[in-house]
């Protein structure tokens, strides 16, 4: 077997094993494992209804996998996605309703615009502790998100006179359009797709193509190195801190100009954030990769709403299922050693 | 480097056509299913929820709404499923639209929505269908194809509220609130009023989770309230309060002759309070009887007069009421409430909705 065989037979294994293991859990909890996967296809592109339900979901998972892979690239764990897009969140709803008399292509990129800034702050604070104090990203981000929780609820309260969501945003700032719901039988889809695509090249424009992006990653592979040869470790540190952030920021901005078109009260995280790690990781934190770990993720848990829906099967099951087949891919690794183990062997003979 | 790159990206692509391949072979049998469903509609009434966060065994509020549509549907003579009735449950809230999408799309001809959290999302669907039929629990939609079903929380709870300054020996009494919200709110108005009523001097501790779904943050809150000399709480948290029962059923167990008690909310939580045979935590539960407010709902629609605008159940509507206390409130008490109950539903007893 040749390198290219076993590139192609490890996904399609790890895959094929993910679903047959669900389909185990399915049976032995009484199920229809192929009514269930019919479900799970049907809900991710079933029609132009879900399809459009499916674009809708993977598109803050896009921009939470950038945040996160940006960040690993430079060497920064950054776990304040979530926090960071809350805030995103919460500035973008706020200038999508409190900014009037806009035209719309003025509104809506202010917006957007306060969204990547709020997001970009939020890390700047992580990217500044790290850089001048040496408090390690992780706990500075963790804490953050908390705050930025319960600051943005308490901004919402604040906005809402008391109430538990703010008002919904006006038309011009929506990313919203007649067109795709029209094309779509009334999903939420809307034109974030393009900016979130667009930030995928913005992210491999500034990594690959840039001197500065050189700098970043070159922090982020040996930072003694890249001191030793003139590069400003603090100031890459805060700067990658604030870029990642700024993704997020703006994946924050899709919920509110996109999804919901307002901003409410959280009981808690969103998860979107917590995702955005496990996307990145699939998608080995490359730009292009990034897009494929957010479509799987987006399209299993769109697809997994159906599952109880069109085959009855309880959505703790679901979870469980959903789990399995991306804990599969992930594991690809396992399946390749495998491989090649048993390819040398037979070479052997 | 560059190679596991590759992997990745095929990967994922490869996940994708297997998908593709195992939904093509069964084309076949999903338009089969879809005869099936036009075949058993005729002339029938099918009715579907979508719940909240919550699951809908949440011994709670999604629980109770269940109760009433499977009432519905059994005295009806419906079976679980397309054409019959059937739930769908949210774990989150990007998924309120698509579930009430889901299931009209599925043809029920009424489908609830339940809990406040779905306002937006029923009023956005309501506007893109206008030819469904729909309802919610705890809100307001604004749209003529939507029945919007209230209740007066705090009729209920100030009976809870009458209960627990008459049976409290400490003098201090708790409320543990989930979000704050106008309809937790009005429990909360409706216990401190109640409590004021039977004697201003006892304090009331009130306390907010933020969360109706985390038990931990209950337990946290009856904990502290237990410890500080409170005896009886009331609890407005849905999944949250189940912690509260915890905590009351954790001191029960350490020291049986603790003073600790829970009044339960939604439906009759006594199971929940119970720590062995003979002991249970649970004085009395306030019944928010989304049951009977849904079937009557689904009952009206199903014989065409499908309500519309706001529907508020109270007292007057057996909208609310208190559990069955099994012998834990003694009956001088129980009569004082009948008492407040018949003076409530006269219009002689004014309960705020709001707390000032």
């Amino acid at each position: 077997m040749s390198n290219r065989v076993i590139n192609i037979l490890v996904p399609v294994i790890s895959v094929i094993i993910g679903l047959i293991v669900g389909a185990i859990v399915m049976a032995v909890s009484g199920y229809n494992a192929v009514d269930g996967y019919i479900a799970l296809w049907n809900g991710i592109f079933g029609d132009s209804y879900t399809i459009g339900e499916t674009i809708r979901q993977i598109t803050p998972y896009i921009l939470a996998g950038l945040a996160v892979a940006f960040a690993f690239r430079t060497g920064l764990f950054n776990i304040g996605v979530e926090g960071q897009l809350i805030m995103g969140w919460a500035a973008a709803a706020y200038v999508g309703y409190a900014v009037e008399g806009l035209p719309k292509f003025i509104h809506l990129p202010l917006a957007l615009i306060a969204a990547a800034l709020a997001g970009a702050f939020w890390a700047f604070i992580a990217g500044v502790l790290k850089a001048r104090f040496n408090v390690h990203e992780v706990i500075a981000t963790i804490m953050l998100n908390y705050i930025a929780l319960h600051v943005s609820n308490a901004l919402i309260k604040v906005w809402a006179d008391g109430g538990d969501k703010t008002q919904r945003i006006l038309e011009t700032a929506s990313l919203r359009s007649p067109f795709l719901e029209s094309i779509t039988q009334y999903s939420r889809l809307h034109w974030g797709i393009i900016v979130a695509l667009l930030m995928v090249v913005v992210m491999w424009f500034i990594l690959d193509k840039t001197t500065r992006g050189y700098e970043l990653k070159a922090v982020g592979f040996n930072h003694h190195a890249a001191e030793y040869s003139g590069m400003s470790v603090r100031r890459n540190i805060i700067l990658a801190m604030t870029i990642s952030g700024m993704f997020a920021g703006l994946g924050g901005a899709m919920e509110a100009l996109g999804t919901f078109e307002y901003v409410g009260i959280k009981g808690g995280f969103t998860g979107i954030g917590f995702d955005g790690i496990a996307v990145a990781l699939l998608g080995a934190n490359t730009p292009l990769g990034v897009i494929f770990g957010a479509t799987l993720f987006g399209s299993l848990q769109n697809g997994a709403l159906n599952m109880p829906n069109e085959a009855g099967i309880p959505t703790e099951i679901v979870s469980i299922i959903i789990a399995l087949i991306i804990f599969f891919v992930a594991s690809g690794y396992v399946i390749r050693v495998l491989l090649e183990k048993f390819n040398s062997k037979k070479e052997g003979k | 480097m560059k190679k596991s790159k590759f992997g990745f990206a095929l990967s994922l692509l490869a996940a994708g056509s297997i998908l593709a391949a195992c939904g093509a072979g069964d084309k076949a049998e999903d338009s089969n299913k879809d005869e099936g469903k036009t075949a058993s509609e005729g002339g029938d009434f099918s009715v579907a929820m979508v719940t909240d966060t919550g699951s809908v065994d949440d011994k709670s509020f999604n629980q109770s709404a269940w109760e009433g549509i499977q009432a519905f549907g059994k005295d009806n003579g419906l079976e679980k499923g397309n054409g019959g009735y059937d739930y769908l449950e949210s774990t989150s809230d990007a998924d309120y639209n698509q579930n009430l999408n889901n299931l009209l799309r599925r043809d029920f001809d009424l489908v609830f929505g339940i809990g406040f959290m779905m306002g937006d999302a029923m009023l956005e669907v309501a506007e893109q269908q206008p030819d469904a039929q729909l309802a919610i629990v705890d809100a307001v939609a604004d749209a003529p194809n939507v029945t919007s079903i209230l209740f007066k929380e705090q009729e209920g709870a100030f009976l809870a509220g009458v209960v627990a300054a008459e049976m409290s020996k400490t003098g201090k009494v708790g409320f543990v609130g989930g979000m704050e919200n106008e309809v937790i709110k009005r429990f909360e108005a409706g216990f401190l009023a109640g409590v004021e009523a039977v004697n201003p001097d006892i304090k009331v501790d009130v306390q907010y989770t933020g969360d109706f779904n985390k038990a931990e943050l209950g337990k946290t809150s009856a904990n502290r309230m237990y410890s500080s000399g409170v005896d009886i709480i009331f609890h407005a948290a849905g999944g949250a309060g189940n912690g509260v029962f915890t905590e009351a059923k954790e001191r029960k167990e350490k020291d049986p002759n603790a003073d600790v008690w829970v009044i339960g909310v939604d439906s009759d939580q006594y199971d929940e309070g119970q720590v062995d045979a003979d002991t249970n935590v649970t004085l009395t539960s306030m019944l928010k009887r989304v049951d009977v407010a849904v079937k009557d709902v689904a009952t009206k629609t199903k014989e065409g007069n499908f309500p519309g605008g706001t529907v508020v159940y109270g007292l007057a509507e057996n909208g609310v009421d208190l559990a069955d206390s099994r012998g834990a409130i003694p009956q001088e008490v129980l009569d004082s409430v009948e008492d407040y109950k018949t003076k409530i539903i006269n219009g002689e007893v004014k309960i705020p909705e709001t707390v000032e």
